[in-house]
Formats: C-alpha cells, structure tokens, sequence
C-alpha cells in the first residue's frame, strides 16, 4: 500500500537483531512520506494526548505524585542488589522458582527448559515487552513450541508476522478495515466484518480455547514487591489473568529494574502509571501474584516462575545519569507526546522499544554499534521529558548518548560501543568552529576572509542541502555594518 | 559464578554510595483523604465503576438474595456458580431462583474445567472491599470463591458491604495491612473486561467477563 508498508514488509516477522540499524535513515524516510500512517499516528496520539490531559485536573496533584513516583523508583534503585536478594528469598518462600538471566539467549534457554520439563505444546502469553526483547516467540518457534499472543494487540500483530508499534497499544498503526481483513484471510470460518465488537468476539473466542489448552501461560510483570514477593500486573482484557490462572505452569519474565521495596509503594506508581498511559483513572485489572496454588487451594498455576532478565540493564545502572533510564515504569506517555513518533510511527525506530525511551534504553540493550543514530531521531523539543511520570531526564540523556557515541573511543568506557559514531573530520571541523569563535582576532580574521571568498562556498553541503537551500556568508560582516551607523 | 551471582556483583559494584531517602507516601495522600461520610463515599465508588460500564444495586442484608434471584432471572443466567462454604454462599436458596440452577464450586478447576469455560453462565463472589477513588472493587479469591469464578463466566456478580470502601488504594492495604498476609492471588477490579486495540474503539468482554454487576448492602442509605 506505501513505502512504510513495504519496508516493514521488507523486515517483518524477523529479530529485531536482525533488522539493520543502518537502515533507520531509509525506513525513517519511508514512514515520513507516508500519509496513511503519519494521519493514523496523528489521529490516536492526539487521542491519548487528550484523554491523560483529562486524567489530571489538578496541577497540584500530578505534581506532588510525579515528585513521589519519582522518588520511590529512585529510592528502589539505590537499593536494587538489596532488594532483588529479597524479593528472591520472599517469592521462594511462597513457592515462586526465581531465575536469573543476563542475556536474551540466557532468557530463553530457561524458559526452554521450563517447556520441555512439562512437554509444553503451547504457550500462551500475556503482554510483556521483555518477551519481545528477547524475541522469545522467534526462540520457542524454532524449538517447536508454540508461542501465542492474547492480547488482542499483540494477537492481531502477531497474525500479521508483525512487531508492536508502540508499548502500550501494540496494533496501533493498523486500522478496523485492515484487521477485519487479516481475520478474514488468517482465521478459519470467519467472514470479513469490520464491526469492532464482532472482531473482538473473534479474537476472544479463539484464544478462549488456546487459554484452555495452554500447558504454560507467560506474562510480563509491572512492579516486582520486594517486601512480600508479590507480582503485579496491570491489564483491562482479562488475558493477563487467563495466562497466570489458568494453565498449569505460569512463568513471568522481567527487567531487573521493575522491583520495588514496600507493597504500599505500588499505589501511587499504578495510579500515575495507568493515568499516563491510557488516560484511565484505574485499568479493569490489577493482579496481585503471591505464589502459585496452595494445597487447599482450587485453581491457579500448580508451578510459578520469575525470570529476571538483566540484558545491558547493568550497564545503564553503573553510571549515576544514564541509571535514570531505569526509572521508567513502561507508560508510553512519552511516544503518546513525542512529535518524532507521531510522525513516523513506531516501526521505523527498529527496535523493540520505540519513541523517546526507545531511544535511551536501546543502546544498553543492543550496544551503540547499532543504536548511535538512535538519539539523535529527536528535536529535543522537551515534551518526553515534561510527561514522564517519573521524571526521566530524557532530553538529557539523548544528549549524553550523543556524546558517549560521538566523543573518540576511550579506555572505561560507560557504555558498550562508545565511539562508534565518532568521524574525526567532523570532531576536527567543530573543534576548529569553536576555537574561531572563541577567540575575537582569529573569529575577526576568518569573518573578513568569509565575506570575501563567499562565492567559493559549496552549494552541495553534506545533510544540510539535502532539504535546504545552501548556506553563504553575508556579503558584509555585523561589525562592519555597525561601524557604518556610528 | 551464576548469572545470578554475575548480576548482583555488577550492581553492587556500582551501587550509589550515598543513601537515598525512603519515600514518604503519607504528605501525598493525608491531605487528600477526604474527610466524607459513609453515603457520599458509596456515591464516589458507584459513579466511578458505572463509568467502567459495571452495573451497580442498592440493597440491604435481608433482601440481596432475592435481588440476585431476580437479577439472573432477568438475565437468563441458566448456570450460576458460586462458593459453598463462604457466609454470602450459605445464603443462597434454590427455591428463590425460580430458571436458574445454583451450582456449588465443587473439587479441583481440572475436574470442571469444560463446564467452567463452556456451560456456567455466571459467577457470584463476595468482594473484600471497594475503593472510592476509582470505583474499584477489591476481591481476594479464596479456597471457596476460587480465581476463575471472578474470571471465566461472562458474567460477575459480586456482593460488597458498603462498610468496606475505602477511600484509596492506598488507604485499603495500609489501614488493612495486606502486606502482613496477601492471599495467593488479590485482585482489583474495576468493571468488566474491555479494550480498546482496535483503531482505539471500546469494546467490553475482552477476554474475562463481558459484565459486572455489583449489589451494595448499604445497611445506612435508602435502598433502590
């Protein structure tokens, strides 16, 4: 249908690993030019936009709540060695198997394992953006297990051969007509109909069947309770329940960072969390996990697990700024807000995680090799960093990533692939630039030199002729023009 | 060395040395906690879990019975099932529900897991408590009222004692003290199963229950 459709084709249903970092240019480009996406992205950024607005009437309260989310992420992770150990004593005493991994591959080997100690057939799965960053259905695919998705988002872009194109809403970029489409062509017996409700009847009662048969169901995690070592997850389908209740075996994957100390802890981050999201004042669920069913018990899993997935977490963890990324709780209130995404949607970024915090999470996950152009896809308009619910210095931190991709590879570097951005013609260039204005005899010689060799200058000039129109000395100095009027 | 091992040596590695404050959850909170009576915070509680699409009776401690009798009547609930051995189940004559066969939760959820999924149109469960804030209720699944009864049947009737609704989240497991004890499984729920992943349109019955119906045993108001 267009040029985004075709490169998204072009990548689709392969690893994000896979998808060329180098490509971003072309694939932003392609999504620019797009009208279809640019007007749908529009459409329902706009949406969102007015509906967290609603969420908070009172200046005074998202103040005081930002300043305390804030600090409660803050305070979790300055304890975070702490807080894991605990949370892995309190979940193995009520019965939850604790796993630690440091890679994607590391991730699914254990839950490989899980799967072939129960000669699991299917998985179904509950919403969880770890899984996509490990490409956990590319994995289970390939050891013969099925992999499902449930969310009605993540089924329909599962269905398609498909990734997320945003966090929180992952079948965002298609429309009614296209997924009645896909329905028609993809599920047996079913007719084209694109009356919502009908398409979400589809959906609920194929997956109704998959939940029964499931002998593993898989889910992400929202705040990890050190204290009681509890799981908590936020949802409005009811496909988060079905996953962890109702299959034998419930396994739930998550980041290192998505702990925190007390129970009382998670009632201001699920208010500010759901509010910034979707623009709800509560979402239909919120599933409080302890362990899995008791001898006495009638239902729930007979086994649950929690892998703890590390994948560059560490690394961002290790330096006092880039350690504020770890803050996020996973909204999306910054793509929702971000004049960069709603313009080319959440595909051309090639990552699992779009938008602003895609920005700054992804060099830790994936390395600068692949991600250096990454923060620079922003205007550095502020607006991420002004909604963000915990207050990450985003702005900053795409500032600082600049820097540690740019600056010339040094020894301790803070992040794996510093550097790899560097061109020592274009440091030399700038360098120059500042030491001429910095000095008033040399900056008096070079302008008098600049005015007078001005028809020498190039009209082919790197990136900047590639939408503009040539850059030319004026024709007289500032300070000659001055001296003219004294 | 573990993964596990590996991971916890890099953080503490790099853990900040200075000591970051514990957050003070009670500035935020006090000066909100509203200082309302009993019927205008049924009143918060009720507009906001309507705006969820939930359904929501008045009614007292004598006359919920017959209410939910009647409710599934008019509903055509063939099936409805429920916990036995809860005070709310022991309530619960087959001679009031005149269309409708009352069926005790009974055994594992392995035993009736096709009846569950295929042939029982309604669940009944007690709610422990209410948020106001929101329009949340509050439901711990137990031994007799287990996970899926709230979940599977496409319709959730649940029983809440207008005493139990709490200001905030906040205020429900501080004033409760959940974290000396949480259930296996406590759930807020805050209307029937809904999304909105399709071109942002709202659609109920997702996946869990299509509806929710809530009867208030308001022992101080009028009933309607």
């Amino acid at each position: 249908m267009s040029a985004h459709t075709s490169s998204a084709e072009k990548d689709a249903g392969k690893p994000i690993a896979f998808v060329s970092a180098q490509a971003l240019r072309e694939r932003m480009h392609d999504a620019v030019n797009d009208p279809h996406l640019r007007s749908s992205f529009r459409g329902a950024m706009d949406f969102l936009m007015a509906k967290r607005a609603a969420q908070f009437p009172d200046e005074s309260e998202l103040a005081s709540l930002r300043t305390l989310s804030e600090g409660i992420r803050q305070y979790s992770l300055a304890r975070l060695p702490d807080l894991l150990e605990q949370l892995e004593t309190n979940l193995t005493r009520n019965g939850v198997q604790v796993h630690w991994a440091e890679t994607p591959d590391e991730a699914n080997a254990i839950m490989l394992g899980i799967a072939r100690r129960h000669e699991a057939k299917l998985i179904v799965k509950g919403k969880s953006m770890v899984s996509e960053e490990i490409e956990f259905n590319h994995a289970m695919e390939a050891a013969g297990v099925g992999a499902l998705e449930s969310d009605m988002g993540e089924y329909i872009v599962q269905l398609a051969g498909e990734k997320p194109s945003h966090i929180i809403m992952p079948a965002i970029h298609k429309t009614k007509e296209q997924i009645a489409r896909l329905f028609a062509d993809k599920v047996p017996g079913v007719d084209y109909t694109d009356n919502v409700d009908a398409l979400i009847r589809i959906g609920r009662d194929v997956l109704r069947e998959k939940f029964e048969e499931a002998e593993i169901g898989l889910s992400g995690v929202n705040f990890a309770v050190a204290e009681t070592g509890t799981l908590c997850l936020v949802e409005n389908e009811g496909n988060g329940r079905m996953c962890t209740t109702v299959p034998k075996v419930h396994v739930a994957i998550t980041g290192i960072e998505k702990i925190v100390e007390k129970l009382e802890h998670v009632a201001p981050l699920f208010s500010i969390l759901t509010r910034s999201a979707t623009g709800q004042a509560v979402s239909t669920y919120f599933n409080m996990i302890s362990g899995p069913r008791k001898a006495y018990e009638k239902d729930g899993p007979e086994e649950v697990h929690l892998i703890l997935l590390d994948n560059g977490r560490s690394q961002a963890y290790a330096d006092e700024q880039l350690r504020k990324t770890l803050q996020c709780i996973r909204c999306g209130a910054c793509m929702n807000h971000c004049p960069v995404y709603t313009r080319v949607g959440g595909h051309a970024y090639g990552t699992t995680y779009p938008g602003p915090i895609g920005k700054i999470i992804s060099p830790h996950m994936m390395g600068l090799e692949q991600t250096h152009l990454l923060p620079t896809v922003s205007s550095l308009c502020g607006a991420c960093g002004e909604v963000c619910p915990v207050k990450i210095p985003i702005p900053e931190l795409l500032i600082r990533l600049r820097e540690e991709a740019n600056t010339a590879p040094h020894a301790n570097p803070a992040m794996v692939g510093q550097g790899a951005g560097y061109s020592p013609l274009m440091t030399f260039v700038w360098k120059s630039w500042a030491r001429i204005y910095a000095r008033p005899g040399i900056y008096r010689t070079f302008s008098w030199l600049a005015t007078r060799l001005r028809v020498l200058t190039p009209s082919s000039q790197s990136g900047w002729t590639a939408a503009r129109t040539p850059l030319k000395p004026a024709p007289r100095r500032l300070r000659d023009m001055v001296k003219d009027r004294r | 060395m573990s993964a596990r091992d590996r991971i916890l040596a890099k953080l503490r590695a790099t853990q900040p040395q200075a000591p970051v404050s514990a957050p003070v959850l009670d500035a935020h909170y006090s000066p909100r906690a509203r200082d309302e009576s009993s019927a205008e915070r049924l009143a918060r509680f009720r507009t906001g879990i309507e705006g969820f699409h939930a359904e929501v009776h008045l009614t007292s401690n004598a006359d919920w019975p017959e209410l939910l009798a009647h409710l599934c009547a008019d509903k055509g609930i063939g099936t409805l099932l429920f916990g036995a051995d809860t005070p709310a189940g022991r309530r619960l004559d087959p001679a009031v529900f005149t269309g409708t066969t009352l069926r005790p939760w009974i055994g594992q959820v392995e035993e009736i897991k096709a009846d569950l999924f295929h042939r029982v149109d309604a669940g009944f469960t007690q709610a422990r408590g209410a948020i106001a804030e929101t329009g949340t209720l509050i439901v711990w699944p137990s031994e007799a009222e287990p996970r899926t009864l709230s979940l599977v049947p496409p319709i959730h009737f649940a029983l809440l004692d207008a005493r139990s609704i709490h200001p905030t989240f906040f205020d429900a497991l501080r004033t409760e003290n959940w974290a000396a004890g949480l259930p296996t499984n406590a759930l807020l729920i805050s209307g029937p199963s809904k999304t909105a992943d399709i071109q942002q349109t709202l659609a109920y019955g997702a996946h869990g229950p299509k509806e929710l119906i809530v009867l208030v045993i308001n022992a101080e108001g009028a009933q309607q």
